[in-house]
């Protein structure tokens, strides 16, 4: 018989902070736990990680595992495979969920194939399944052209990555009860067979991609690199940041990490601004969470237009710097 | 240096949205007539990748690829664009397995084929995307993998790989044999060159077969797969897309800035 029980949810933090993902896979946790009855867990990796045990039970956790060891401070795979691997093999959750993030994208398929779990990677959507009390995980195929239900019948445990932002924070109260609980054993060193030799942040011009309230996106349309100025100043007026499709960046236009879509970035933003792109599914899967889209494209049957809330027919090279003026002078009058 | 390329043939991602169709009874995808399937975007960068390393340190690329009769296309494709060899890996019972069941394939063919100092993978078909085939058969055939590399380098027995992430990129090391599987970072694939082009077409492909490859049945028992999928839709969006214009172009513009400053 099945004796697998609970939720862990592989949490993520950096500098003392929980990671904004997982405070919404600890919301998203919580409700599916409730919903079976079982119990709620994180596992909280590095030294530093006691620090977040009291906030990660006031943001819904019934249990925290602490896996204190320095050698897990920063994130490297065959330490976090193992460690994580242990604990689901000693504490046996049934479902794992982790964040659809730098880690979890590289951790949760290394975890299942050591587990031999059933995974679904980049979820939108998470429920438990009526009829069988399994986990039902919702993600995009085909580019974003489709989307498909999966179920893992008999594998354990039942693993999902979730897409960051697509589910709402949980709430914090700090009268919540929890325990937290040491994860027995250290990282085996010599099991560390790839190592990181060099980690180096970029300090990115202006507002982030992924923080920005409002994005402006190129694409192949745009033409060349430099035709892109138009698009930065637009984004600067506003105080917003440039994205681009995958087309625009394979030409080497824009740098790949202003990619926006199924294998780039996906941004929420108040308002995108989608320049000179056909609105392939595989972009649009990166921005239809935006508030107000607006497309701008001289192809008047252009499937971004499908999409927006307004949109304009014509030329970008004539109305961009317009609509920049214009927004201009609106900001300043 | 002796690397094997797992590559994929897919039906192509760039199609427009309306000739998207599905059949959601059967929960498959209806392949659009007049639409020729192409090898996976990423596993088109993984043979570049093999390929730049060819081009340094010399060696033979090995390219597989589990699939239908057809598949004998990509790896064509891949002949083409400078690989040495490859295998098309097709059997009854190689349809419609999970993730697990098409690494155990590809692992057992890997071993067939025996000699490798690096196994390059696409971080993800394009098609089902589940993205993680590269590390269970990592795990399988028990050698170190790295995942979604923008760059990769060859020493002596050792690869250094460069991987992107959101905030600045890290450079990792690894012993050979490993692992490896890419993104779109590594950058734009070359063009296959016509003589080759002509070359590749005309090799024979060999197939090789379940027991070519000594697959256990039971592993490739649809009962013991991991994952199911149980439905499959094709998202709406309804949008209203209010069309502005002008007398000009700026003059839409400026009706589009009125608008936009009042959400902003």
């Amino acid at each position: 018989m099945d004796n697998r029980k609970g939720i862990l949810v592989c949490g993520e933090f950096a500098e003392a902070k929980l990671a904004p993902i997982t405070i919404e896979l600890l919301g998203l946790g919580r409700k599916l736990a409730n919903e079976l009855g079982e119990p709620l867990s994180v596992l909280l990796m590095g030294s530093k990680a006691s620090g977040l045990t009291q906030e990660t039970i006031a943001f819904g956790a019934d249990n925290v595992y602490v896996a204190d060891d320095a050698l897990l401070d920063q994130y490297n795979s065959d330490g976090y495979t193992q460690i994580a691997a242990n604990l689901c093999q000693q504490a046996l959750p049934s479902i794992v969920l982790l964040g659809h993030t730098d880690v979890g994208m590289d951790l949760a398929p290394r975890l299942n194939a050591r587990l031999g779990g059933g995974l679904a990677m980049d979820c939108l959507a998470l429920s438990i399944d009526p009829a069988t009390q399994l986990l039902a995980s919702t993600r995009p195929v085909f580019g974003g052209n489709a989307h498909a239900t999966m179920l893992a019948k008999s594998a354990r445990p039942q693993m999902a990555t979730v897409r960051p932002k697509t589910m709402p924070p949980a709430a914090r109260d700090d009268s919540r009860q929890g325990q937290v609980l040491p994860v027995e054993g250290k990282v085996d060193p010599s099991a560390i067979k790839v190592k990181v030799v060099e980690r180096t942040k970029e300090q990115v011009e202006g507002v982030k991609l992924e923080d920005a309230e409002v994005v402006v996106s190129g694409g192949r349309g745009i033409g060349g690199a430099q035709n892109f100025a138009m698009l930065r100043e637009l984004a600067n007026v506003l105080g917003g940041a440039v994205g681009a499709t995958r087309p625009a960046c394979d030409e080497g236009w824009v740098p790949v990490r202003l990619q926006v879509g199924q294998s780039g970035k996906v941004v929420s933003p108040k308002l995108y601004i989608a320049v000179a792109l056909s609105g392939a599914m595989a972009h649009i899967a990166g921005c239809l969470g935006s508030k107000v889209i607006v497309a701008i494209n001289k192809d008047k049957d252009a499937n971004i237009f499908n999409v927006a809330h307004f949109g304009i027919v014509g030329d970008y090279k004539e109305i961009l710097p317009a609509l920049t003026a214009k927004l201009r002078e609106l900001k300043s009058g | 240096m002796n690397t094997i390329v797992c590559v994929k043939q897919v039906l192509d991602p760039e199609i427009p949205p309306a000739k998207f169709k599905i059949d959601a009874e059967a929960k498959q995808v209806i392949p659009p007539a007049g639409v020729p399937p192409v090898i996976s975007v990423y596993d088109e960068r993984a043979v570049e990748a093999a390929l730049r390393l060819k081009d340094k340190h010399k060696g033979k690329i090995t390219a597989l690829s589990m699939g239908s009769e057809k598949a004998a296309d990509v790896i064509k494709h891949a002949i083409a664009l400078g690989a040495d060899d490859g295998f098309v890996l097709q059997d009854a019972a190689f349809e419609n397995l999970d993730s697990f069941g098409t690494a155990y394939v590809l692992a057992k063919a890997i071993q067939k084929i025996g000699e490798y100092d690096l196994v390059l993978c696409g971080r993800q078909a394009a098609d089902w995307g589940a993205g993680e085939v590269g590390s269970i058969l990592a795990e399988i055939l028990g050698i170190p993998v790295i995942t979604l590399a923008s760059e990769i380098q060859a020493q002596d027995k050792t690869l250094r790989v460069k991987r992107i992430v959101s905030d600045g990129f890290e450079v990792l090391e690894a012993p050979m044999p490993c692992l490896i599987t890419v993104g779109s970072e590594i950058g734009l694939p070359r063009l296959p060159a016509g003589p080759r082009l002509m070359m590749a077409r005309k090799k024979v492909i060999p197939i090789w077969r379940a027991q070519d490859i000594g697959a256990e049945p039971t592993k490739l028992d649809k009962q013991n797969a991991h994952t199911e999928v149980i439905g499959l839709s094709v998202p709406t969006r309804k949008t209203e897309c209010e069309m502005i214009t002008g007398a000009t172009p700026a003059d839409a513009a400026a009706h589009l800035a009125a608008k936009l400053s009042k959400l902003i």
